[in-house]
């Protein structure tokens, strides 16, 4: 728990929160909600209709000018270059040693014009970092503050987004990693085809002024089709179902890209980044250790720094786990050494003093049927 | 919020009902509602000892693991192992078929140091303030 008597932010959806019933508990300097309904509930709203999350307390950081993707460019591993206009793409940032600042989305929002989206506990350490390597040649600013975010996830996600748009609007023109400008229930809204969970989905960005407007809006909306109000919780337990890198859980500054499993987002070619030249080294080196995912074989949840054995010996820690919802089987994240990184790869992991064996399988645990 | 009248309930929020010298144990509605959904729960085997104000168990919710406290000491007789398959028991019925185990008890005294359900009740509104 975070200490008593730190002074938490909210959200300017915090008295929406508190009316819908919300659990709030601290995170990332937050008070957000946890949960309304229950985990469980709200997790199967999410596959099976749509849920809705407020993640206002993520950062953005806006760059603009004629050097703004150059720098953006230069700060994140994968290839801003290549970004057209209403482009989003994933990204680590990285330290010159390799290891992770951040994992983000970086916006293509105009000609000139840039977003990095980052992690709520990250804010301050991203901004110092970013702003330190930051030329005259563009502006940058962090606007955190004055921007809102709701994630609307689920395959009923789109058909309820598509009734708040005057004229019948059509999503089909925001593809996957895409994002356009639209009118939604009367506020102005960058509408990206973006998520955490693995399903269809959007992620809202508005004013953080009109974000209860817009929650209602969708709420009322979406009721009928089994849209709900979510929390963290379902948000952890779905990210963790497509082993989602959780910044803080499963990446931080001592583990690298490549080892990390995201070495789909780093791009050599494309030119020079912070961190390039450890990165080609690591992999010319070889990954010593692999981040994988595993399900129990025996009773028990694994969970964050639970230690994993490999023929008895600590070989490995977990980073994420929880019991999933949709499998009903307890999974987990966690680096292992690369030479029993297979999947179907025996492991042991240490719950409270006892080793229960656990198996590497294929990841995402969860797949679409 | 149910409290039944009939229980001794401790302040780590499990509650006992006693049968002779038999100790029933579970955890209290409030627990299981501020714990929420209950994935997981681990029990002590038949024959374990527990003692008073420590560990027997641990229950777990998608989010966090608590450690179960046992309200008084004695001998497990029974251990609740329909849990392991449904463990959501604990959340739905707390007094019934969520109970947790059978104790045979050492030191029926002990059961002085747990409250009635009306200064339970005060316990837990003076906790969450």
């Amino acid at each position: 728990m975070t200490n008593a008597d730190q002074e938490l932010r909210r959200t300017s959806l915090y008295e929406t929160h508190k009316a819908a019933g919300a659990k709030m508990v601290p995170f990332a300097g937050y008070e957000m909600p946890v949960q309304y309904t229950g985990v469980i509930d709200e997790h199967r709203a999410v596959r099976e209709a749509a849920g809705l999350f407020d993640v206002s307390h993520m950062g953005e950081f806006e760059a603009r000018g004629r050097e703004a993707g150059a720098f953006i460019h230069k700060m994140v591993t994968n290839n801003v270059r290549r970004l057209e206009v209403g482009g989003v793409l994933y990204a680590a940032m990285c330290r010159e040693a390799g290891g992770i600042v951040d994992d983000l989305t970086v916006y293509r929002l105009d000609e000139e014009r840039y977003m990095a989206v980052v992690n709520a506990a990250n804010i301050e350490k991203d901004w110092e970092w970013m702003a330190s390597h930051h030329t005259e040649d563009c502006a940058f600013e962090n606007v955190s503050d004055e921007t809102g975010l709701l994630a609307l996830q689920g395959p009923k996600a789109e058909s309820i987004l598509a009734k708040l748009i005057p004229g019948g609007g059509d999503l089909a023109d925001v593809p996957y990693y895409g994002a356009r400008y639209k009118d939604v229930a009367g506020c102005e809204v960058l509408v990206s085809r973006t998520g955490y969970t693995g399903e269809d989905g959007f992620e809202l960005y508005c004013k953080s002024a009109d974000a209860p407007a817009l929650w209602d809006a969708l709420m009322s909306e979406g009721g009928g089709e089994g849209l709900k109000s979510c929390g963290l919780g379902a948000r952890d337990t779905l990210r963790t179902e497509m082993k989602y890198a959780l910044y803080g859980n499963d990446i931080d500054e001592s583990t690298h890209p490549l080892e990390a499993g995201l070495g789909w987002v780093v791009k050599y070619k494309a030119g020079d980044f912070i961190g390039r030249e450890k990165l080609l080294a690591l992999r010319a080196e070889g990954i010593k250790r692999k981040l994988v995912g595993f399900e129990m074989v025996d009773r028990g949840i694994p969970r964050h720094g639970a230690p994993i054995l490999v023929e008895g010996e600590v070989a490995g820690e977990v980073t994420s786990g929880t019991m999933s919802p949709s499998l009903g089987k307890a999974i987990g994240i966690g680096y292992v050494p690369a030479s029993n990184a297979d999947e179907g790869a025996a492991l042991e992991i240490d719950i409270r003093g006892k080793a229960r064996r656990a198996q590497i399988v294929k990841t995402p645990f969860y797949r679409k049927s | 919020m149910e409290l039944p009248s009939g229980l001794k309930y401790s302040r780590e929020h499990e509650w006992v009902r006693v049968e002779g010298n038999i100790a029933v144990i579970g955890i209290t509605d409030f627990a299981q509602s501020e714990l929420g959904d209950v994935v997981y729960v681990e029990l002590p085997e038949v024959g374990t000892e527990v003692e008073a104000n420590n560990t027997f168990g641990v229950v777990e919710s998608v989010k966090a693991v608590s450690d179960l406290f046992a309200p008084v000491s004695g001998v497990v007789l029974e251990a609740n192992t329909t849990l392991e398959d449904q463990p959501e028991l604990v959340n739905s019925e707390p007094y019934e078929d969520g109970w947790m185990i059978r104790v045979e008890m050492k030191d029926e005294s002990e059961l002085n140091d747990l409250l009635e359900a009306d200064s339970y009740r005060a316990y837990i509104e003076e906790e969450s303030g």
